[in-house]
């Protein structure tokens, strides 16, 4: 760190990504409630259990690999080899991959990318509640997290992605590259899954499996809302010289960037965020005739819709943009639902896949023209390049691979629990342990009362 | 002797990078690591699928309506 200002930069910066981590845990811990609230009783410990323990599976394998694929894959393998330059100092032996005095940003920022993984894998861990085998899921949890997610990344969320310089892809907050493919990711596994016994009546008519605590879905979601404002901001870069983009921008005026090292502000954001989240809860309450569940995740919806413009968005167009998203959204979800018999526990490819798709192609008309990089010879932002983009991150990246690996397990009988297990309920077991555990020690008890 | 590669502080911290124990044995703890995450895979898919097999057989029609009826 030369000279007092680059210092007081650099400390920032890693306090800044920092906070962004504890405040992007608020995401986890909301997801985990939404999942038990919207699971059913007697599934609770399991439900419960398989999300948290995707915590230490895609940290663990996120340092093995993940890491170095997003900085070793953004040309890798159509439009050149693997970066050795950018990715060696990112490998899992690397000195930068650890306590290091000469390196303070590798670890915050490598733990800022790894809370995404998180998210991504908790959202496919929603769709397929009260009827996986943990083991299933983890694997998944681990190849969304830690591989394809992250592969995305260094593709289309990369200042030197190849989607960025081709494409002229823009997804400055993650409409596809965490929600369409986390979204298309689940959709291909749940069509191997299967629904949830009584789903469907005989007919094929849906059934609704209300959630068996509202408060605690409610809950879940606004922490999720919480843990999303530091979702933005880890998004940014926060401060930073033209000279230190080395791009097209002239002077020495410092600014935030988005992740493409294209020029934004927190306070931009902030609007857009704030906008795009009233544009969903209204829209959603109004579509969903004021449903708890959908009114709850339009709002989420509407933010996730806004995304991918939201560094250049006005607000009244994130608000509208979050709205619209979210009309399309809940249709589409019933729509799939009935054409396709698929059951979807808590609307997690609607709420994350479509809304991420239909946010991409409408920030393609909606920025058409805009830079979308500070770099000379980057392709402009344009609806060929967005909807392109959305087809690879649903479902080239998404879809294909979940079905693909879904329909493995499927074959080797690793991916669904039995049926007898499914209808007693997968705590079931514990449930036993708990009944007896608890007759013997109050037998034991009276009988020592009795001795007294 | 130090594990570390210090034994004191009376250094230019510009000139210091990494500070954790046993280096040059990365590669080695990488390998280390990859088999306790493998490993663990292991062992949780056995388990689990013992616990399945078991919980399969655990039910009978009785204690099975009252789990539905718990929602």
């Amino acid at each position: 760190m030369d000279g007092n200002l680059n210092a007081l930069t650099t400390v920032f910066t890693e306090f800044y990504y920092w906070v962004t981590v504890v405040f992007m845990f608020l995401i986890h811990v909301g997801f985990c409630m939404y999942e038990v609230g919207a699971s059913r009783r007697r599934n609770h410990m399991h439900t419960l259990m398989k999300n948290v323990m995707l915590i230490p599976l895609v940290t663990v394998t996120f340092f093995f690999f993940g890491w170095w694929i997003y900085w070793a894959f953004p040309s890798f393998p159509f439009f050149g080899g693997l970066n050795s330059e950018m990715g060696d100092p990112n490998l899992p032996w690397s000195p930068t991959m650890g306590t290091n005095l000469g390196d303070r940003i590798t670890g915050v920022f490598w733990a800022a990318f790894l809370l995404f993984s998180w998210t991504a894998a908790s959202i496919v861990s929603g769709s397929v509640i009260e009827r996986i085998r943990s083991s299933a899921l983890w694997l998944h949890a681990v190849m969304i997290g830690s591989v394809w997610w992250i592969i995305d990344a260094a593709w289309g969320w990369h200042y030197a992605g190849w989607m960025v310089e081709k494409l002229g892809y823009h997804d400055a907050y993650a409409s596809g590259v965490i929600h369409a493919i986390a979204g298309g990711y689940a959709l291909g596994v749940i069509m191997v899954l299967g629904p949830r016994i009584g789903k469907f009546a005989p007919d094929g008519t849906p059934r609704d499996i209300p959630p068996h605590n509202p408060w605690m879905l409610a809950i879940g979601i606004f922490l999720i809302y919480t843990g999303f404002w530091g979702f933005y901001a880890a998004c940014n870069v926060p401060i930073i010289s033209p000279e230190g983009i080395g791009g097209q921008i002239t002077g020495v005026t410092w600014t935030a960037t988005n992740i493409y090292l294209a020029p934004t502000t927190l306070s931009a954001i902030t609007f857009n965020f704030l906008m795009s989240l009233s544009g969903g809860l209204m829209a959603a309450y109004i579509v969903s005739k004021g449903d708890v569940f959908w009114t709850f995740s339009g709002g989420l919806a509407g933010i996730i819709t806004a995304s991918a413009g939201n560094d250049l968005y006005h607000p009244i167009q994130a608000m509208l943009i979050g709205a619209v998203g979210v009309v399309i959204v809940y249709n589409l979800h019933y729509w799939v639902e009935r054409r396709f018999k698929l059951d979807d526990a808590v609307g997690a490819v609607a709420v994350h896949g479509y809304a991420g798709v239909v946010g991409l192609i409408i920030s393609g008309f909606v920025l058409w023209g805009a830079p979308s990089s500070p770099f000379e010879g980057y392709a402009a932002i344009n609806p060929i390049g967005q909807t392109v983009g959305a087809v690879i991150m649903f479902f080239v990246l998404g879809f294909l691979p979940g079905w693909g690996l879904a329909k493995l397990q499927s074959m080797a009988g690793a991916l669904r629990i039995p049926e007898e297990v499914e209808l007693q309920g997968l705590d079931y077991a514990e449930h036993h342990a708990y009944e007896e555990a608890k007759a013997e020690v109050t037998a034991a008890n009276k009988a020592y009362l009795a001795a007294r | 002797m130090s594990t570390i590669g210090y034994e004191n502080w009376a250094v230019d911290l510009a000139n210091v990078g990494a500070v954790y124990p046993f280096q040059g044995w990365e590669v080695l703890m990488v390998i280390i690591g990859v088999l306790f995450w493998l490993g663990w895979h292991r062992i949780q898919y056995v388990r689990e699928s013992e616990h399945l097999e078991k919980a399969r057989k655990m039910g009978d029609k009785e204690r099975v309506e009252k789990a539905l009826d718990r929602y």
